[in-house]
């Protein structure tokens, strides 16, 4: 039946084809879509674009360096697989454990916390990155209680203040809006941007969700309108997860962000608020800290290109403004074995999935 | 990293904790962000994200995406 469903949509959409450039901001929507070759199903003047969805993509490089100088001053540094490749100034936290630091991958932060109730002589930092989705569990943990030899870099981005920034600067008619972001944050924080003439779809993960989500920016487009409509109804509503939101804002507060690739956005990340500042790892660590920040900007990056490296178009990728085909080092000397840009580490990144899925077509 | 993925609850192990079977494995979930654990969540349906449950998934998805699917290409 749900095939039957997905054809019908795909001949709606070709129906209905205008020219209209969809940008969706989430790493697994890009992975839906390249796996299941939605672009090639679709017509060609409606551009599916990849914006930045990716947490690990985004991560500011100077993040990663200190994370990486820990380590290397005898920190155990914990966190989330998708970090663990992904180049900061000089290599990446497996670089660092290859070196014979201790960087522990882990599932969720309370793994962390057990390592450091369990080796109360070490110190632990947990690098805590990821959008609205994973902030508030790691305020949850927090806000149970952690052990003393435990801290954390505040490396989490919030989505609606990004995606203010490519109305303005790509050239984008409707979202595709995460799914599992919008089940913490509700589909209000969209009506702003949808105020200003640009459709919204809130949109799951399935082939049936994407192909939905298009048809649906596709009648706004095609009736005049503009607002924030939800496709994704099994996993979202109206006001998100007010207990999650509740205990995110409990301990962290807004702040200014650095997007790898994209700049300084204001209010788009989250610090510790002041009551939670002693496990803040930049307080905890503050020597280490200052040492890396002013170490930062040096040997191979390139200073004028967002902290990626000589030929890298990772910026340009993820606004939209390039396609991975276009980047001279993709599937030569960058390539998901031996990553040179941070699009091309994560399962989540646009670089990762058109060279696992879309390379051998010759695109 | 944004991706969740929907588990049964089958058990509460404390007030914050409960055994989810995701696709037949069975893994210990923090309930704090949907309010904490307690019996009368047994056999519902959680969204799991890096060990948290961060929804309770309705279970009435079909009929509400049907009825998405029926507006938009039967609009009357």
């Amino acid at each position: 039946m749900m095939q039957n469903i997905e054809q019908k949509l795909i001949s709606r959409i070709n129906e209905h084809a205008t020219p209209l450039r969809i940008m969706h901001v989430c790493g697994t929507h890009e992975r839906t879509i390249s796996k299941y070759a939605i672009r090639d199903i679709i017509p060609e003047e409606v551009q599916l674009l990849s914006g930045p969805g990716c947490p690990v993509c985004v991560t500011p490089v100077e993040d990663i360096d200190f994370a990486i100088a820990l380590a290397r001053s005898g920190k155990v540094i914990t966190s989330f697989g998708d970090m663990m490749r992904v180049p900061g100034t000089t290599g990446s936290l497996f670089d660092a454990r290859s070196e014979g630091y201790d960087i522990r991958m882990v599932y969720s932060i309370d793994d962390a916390i057990k390592i450091a109730k369990d080796n109360p002589a070490l110190d632990i930092v947990f690098f805590g990155i990821g959008f609205e989705t994973t902030a508030p569990s790691n305020a949850a943990a927090i806000l149970r209680g952690i052990p003393e030899n435990f801290s954390i870099i505040t490396s989490h981005k919030l989505m609606p203040p990004a995606m203010e920034i490519l109305t303005q600067d790509t050239n984008v008619d409707g979202f595709l809006a995460p799914g599992h972001v919008s089940t913490i944050i509700g589909t209000g924080p969209y009506d702003p941007i949808s105020e200003k003439g640009f459709p919204i779809v809130v949109t799951g993960f399935e082939v049936l969700d994407v192909l939905l989500g298009i048809a649906m920016v596709q009648d706004q487009i095609g009736s005049d309108r503009s607002c924030v409509e939800n496709a994704y109804p099994r996993c979202v509503n109206v006001e998100g997860n007010l207990k999650a939101r509740e205990i995110m804002y409990h301990v962290f507060k807004k702040t200014d962000s650095n997007w790898r690739g994209i700049g300084m956005i204001e209010n788009s990340g989250l610090a510790l608020k002041k009551e939670f500042e002693e496990f803040d790892a930049i307080n905890v660590h503050a020597d280490i800290y200052d040492k890396t920040s002013h170490e930062k900007r040096a040997s191979e990056i390139d200073n004028h290109e967002n902290d990626l490296y000589e030929g890298c178009i990772c910026a340009g990728i993820l606004t939209a403004r390039a396609e991975p085909s276009q980047c001279p080092l993709f599937g030569r000397r960058c390539s998901p074995e031996d990553p040179v840009g941070p699009c091309m580490v994560s399962l989540e990144g646009t670089c990762y999935n058109w060279y696992k899925y879309t390379r051998n077509k010759g695109i | 990293m944004c991706i969740a993925i929907p588990g049964k609850i089958t058990s509460i192990l404390n007030e914050n904790t409960a055994t989810v079977d995701i696709g037949g494995i069975k893994r210990k979930v923090n309930l704090d962000l949907i309010g904490g654990a307690d019996s009368s969540l047994i056999g519902k349906n959680a969204l799991v994200h890096v060990g948290y449950a961060i929804s309770l998934i309705s279970d009435e998805e079909s009929e509400e995406i049907l009825k998405l699917l029926r507006d938009l290409m039967d609009p009357s």
